[in-house]
């Protein structure tokens, strides 16, 4: 479904993605990890278009290497950024409908469905979104690149600075995403939420792929883990 | 009683035609990070376009044409002018802004010379509506409000009402995440970028033939909004109304007050000697009038820069 190969991308002058490749399947959930400034989040921000980079980026056989977010979200691929950037001024159900795209409704989602996932949501559907929580937002964010009704969803450090019940909200939607056949790629530090639900891993570390397998095949080796993941 | 209500009046009409053209710069500035120089060059435009069209087939017709050729316009700058120059960061896009309002003035001066031109109200609303107190208040001053009221509505109700207004509000805080929901933020910034240079456009059809058409007239209307998007804020409508009405009042009443400070403490029973005539404290309120405006910026960004509404420091 996604084939990345020999993705390149520089921050001005620094090398920061040096020949990522990655493939990912309908309904997988594959996860990048890595320490911090690894490249991880470099890395599915060049898939999605917004960082230049080099190489080729083929998704349900086009390429999509030049083209801009918005083409690359009509294409089927959907992004939740790391800080959720959340419309502040707009009501949560104003969130959820800019998710959709040409205004047309998700086949896979609808409002009300993203409503009974998460009640909270519903409870506050008319209210700014600015005043939500951490952990409301990411739902939003969430639920917001769902409407748009992607066939491949990524998504950047979702836990991060979220409580464990909520973590765990966060974990059965990427679960509930992979059963209704979308792909999830999975940016993520916590170690144990990616071992859990992915069925595929790969360790970025200084802009290389330094592992590519899978939970298992990590968990047998520690010296990946203690080398390029531990901090 | 009635002389203040007439100078309020005059105050209101000139600050709701300070608010069609800032808000369109704020619109600008709040999405795209651009604080267009060029801004009043457009205004200056509209009121040119509306009295060449205005010759040939009237003044209402030219109400129409004239700001969608000026919107028109600002969207090709923004399109092929701009959006190039954006890359450089936003260094070159100021330079642009002020070559570009050096070069719409040069240009105006070239097709239409330097004297003021015979732009003049239509014979339609070139009367006395009403009279209180011996003040008469024109129907075309009415007209100007009764327009920009309309305008405010308008773009009150396509940006709170609407699916563009939404994109738009969402744009203003996160336009790369808008963009990856599949949303066009290149062409609703060109968009943005029309209507307000057409809204900027209309404040001078209309403001044109109230005041005077004449290649001076951006720099002299340009200074003051963009106090205004100071004072209000930058990037708040909400404080770009406000700033546009306080001004727009502040700088109508001023003019009208030959009240000095030698007066005031006169009044506690201090006199100053005539000799004093040419001191400041003989200046008279209507003398200092046309410095208010800038004195109230600066004391706004000394006291608090982000504005009356502002969400980040000017």
């Amino acid at each position: 479904m996604l084939q990345v190969r020999d993705l390149n991308a520089y921050y001005g002058k620094s090398h920061v993605l040096a020949g990522i490749d990655l493939d990912v399947a309908p309904g997988q959930i594959v996860s990048l990890m890595g320490r911090n400034g690894a490249g991880r989040s470099t890395a599915i921000k060049a898939i999605m278009g917004l960082v230049t980079a080099t190489g080729s980026v083929r998704f349900a056989g086009a390429e999509l290497i030049g083209l801009k977010p918005h083409q690359i979200a009509h294409r089927g691929i959907g992004y939740v950024p790391e800080h959720r950037d959340i419309f502040p001024s707009l009501t949560v159900r104003q969130n959820l409908k800019l998710g959709l795209k040409g205004g047309r409704p998700a086949r896979r989602w609808s409002i009300d469905e993203l409503f009974e996932l998460f009640p909270a949501l519903e409870a506050r559907a008319d209210t700014a979104a600015g005043v939500l929580s951490g952990g409301e937002q990411q739902m939003l964010a969430m639920g917001r690149t769902l409407m748009g009704d992607p066939d491949l969803i990524m998504v950047d450090e979702p836990t991060e600075g979220l409580a464990p019940l909520i973590v765990t909200r966060v974990k059965d939607l990427l679960l509930e995403m992979a059963k209704r056949g979308i792909a999830v790629v999975l940016c993520e530090q916590k170690l144990t939420i990616a071992l859990e639900i992915s069925q595929r891993l790969y360790v970025v570390g200084h802009g290389r792929i330094v592992f590519a397998g899978t939970p298992a095949g990590l968990e047998a080796d520690p010296s990946i883990r203690r080398e390029w993941m531990e901090v | 009683m009635d002389t203040a209500f007439f100078f309020l009046f005059n105050g209101i009409v000139y600050g709701l035609l300070l608010f069609m053209l800032s808000s369109g710069l704020t619109l600008i500035f709040s999405m795209m990070g651009v604080l267009n120089f060029a801004h009043a060059s457009f205004y200056m435009l509209g009121a040119y376009f509306a009295y060449q069209i205005s010759t040939h087939i009237g003044f209402w017709p030219a109400l129409i044409f004239a700001p969608l050729i000026v919107g028109c316009l600002g969207a090709v700058i923004e399109r092929y002018g701009l959006r190039t120059v954006h890359r450089h960061g936003h260094v070159a896009e100021l330079l642009f802004t002020f070559g570009l309002a050096l070069l719409i003035e040069e240009i105006v001066i070239l097709i239409w010379g330097r004297n003021p031109m015979p732009y003049s109200v239509p014979s339609e609303l070139d009367f006395a509506l009403f009279e209180i107190a011996g003040n008469s208040y024109s129907a075309y001053k009415i007209f100007m409000m009764l327009v920009s009221i309309s305008m405010l509505l308008f773009l009150y109700g396509i940006i709170a009402r609407t699916r563009i207004g939404m994109i738009i509000q969402a744009a203003l805080t996160h336009p790369e995440t808008v963009d990856t929901l599949g949303h066009n933020v290149s062409r609703v910034f060109m968009l943005v970028f029309g209507v307000g240079t057409g809204l900027a456009g209309l404040a001078g059809v209309i403001g044109g033939n109230a005041f005077v058409t004449e290649p001076g007239m951006a720099r002299a209307l340009g200074t003051i909004v963009f106090v205004v998007i100071i004072v209000g804020g930058l990037g708040s409508l909400t404080g770009a109304f406000v700033a546009s009405l306080l001004l727009g009042v502040i700088q109508t009443t001023a003019v009208a007050v030959d009240v000095s400070l030698a007066d005031l403490v006169a009044t506690v029973g201090i006199t100053t000697s005539a000799a004093d005539a040419n001191d400041l404290m003989h200046k008279t309120l209507s003398q200092v009038a046309p410095i208010l405006p800038y004195l109230f910026m600066v004391l706004m960004l000394i006291s608090r820069p982000r504005g009356l509404f502002g969400t980040r420091d000017a």
